[in-house]
């Protein structure tokens, strides 16, 4: 699925970067009804990890309450070059996954 | 034998009664605050909580509730021995009390996350923060809400 993610291309070793990450979800919260009185059925993200070469930096629990196209916005220090992955896990088998690389200098 | 105006509404009335009774006690329109202690409690436990530290951004005045951001930030160093663990947000009158749960770490280097939340009412969103000594900090916030989200029906 189509995902946005914002994070500097370079950085200083040290620094503390700021990680922003958008995905396209309907986030469908299980409380709404069609005109005819039938309960739409949920189907949300429920999770979301970030990992930083390979290592667990942020993880997220996100419930209905969470807009549809969740927006999240982290911070982490700026250490190696390398990868940064991101997972979003959610109802019905909802799985996608989004990376982004880093040069620290 | 043709029915009456009488026959009808009593039959009209006592199916709409009937169609509302199920939609009463299976899904109450809103978490009452009682459901947002019990929500808290599961995540705090028999812990204090104390106010402070914790700073919640949120529009005091929300047009949308379908949309509506929210920026949490603790005052913390995020060093090995004093950082912050883990943000929870929770809602007050929303179907379910809980918004999102968020796990840091002394490598986050600021304790802040930012997101977009849904808000069905006009009501208090808290904000939680637990420390890596298992303190646990809160703040409040009131948001009036004009348009509400979650629970309109869709077409």
């Amino acid at each position: 699925m189509a995902a946005l993610i914002n994070v500097p291309a370079k950085a200083r070793r040290g620094d503390v970067i700021e990680i922003r990450t958008l995905t396209s979800h309907i986030m469908e919260t299980g409380f709404r009804h069609t005109v005819d009185g039938k309960l739409v059925p949920r189907d949300i993200i429920t999770s979301f990890t970030c990992r930083y070469n390979g290592a667990e930096i942020f993880r997220a629990d996100l419930f209905p309450a969470i807009a549809a196209n969740p927006y999240l916005s982290f911070f982490t220090v700026a250490k190696e070059s390398g990868k940064f992955e991101f997972e979003w896990i959610g109802d019905n088998g909802y799985s996608s996954t989004a990376s982004a690389s880093i040069t620290v200098e | 034998m043709p029915t009456t105006r009488r026959q009808f509404l009593s039959l009209a009335g006592g199916v709409t009664a009937a169609g509302m009774i199920p939609i009463v006690t299976l899904r109450p329109l809103h978490a009452t605050p009682a459901m947002l202690n019990t929500a808290i409690r599961n995540v705090v436990g028999e812990a204090p909580i104390r106010t402070g530290r914790v700073k919640l951004d949120i529009p005091p005045l929300v047009e949308n509730g379908n949309t509506v951001p929210v920026t949490v930030s603790v005052a913390s160093p995020m060093t090995a021995d004093d950082h912050v663990k883990s943000i929870h947000i929770f809602n007050e009158k929303n179907p379910q009390p809980n918004i999102g749960n968020f796990y840091l770490g002394p490598s986050s280097g600021r304790a802040q996350v930012a997101t977009r939340i849904r808000l069905a009412d006009t009501q208090k969103v808290v904000a939680i923060a637990r420390l890596s000594d298992d303190t646990f900090w809160q703040v409040a916030a009131d948001v009036v809400v004009t348009l509400a989200a979650c629970t309109e029906e869709m077409n």
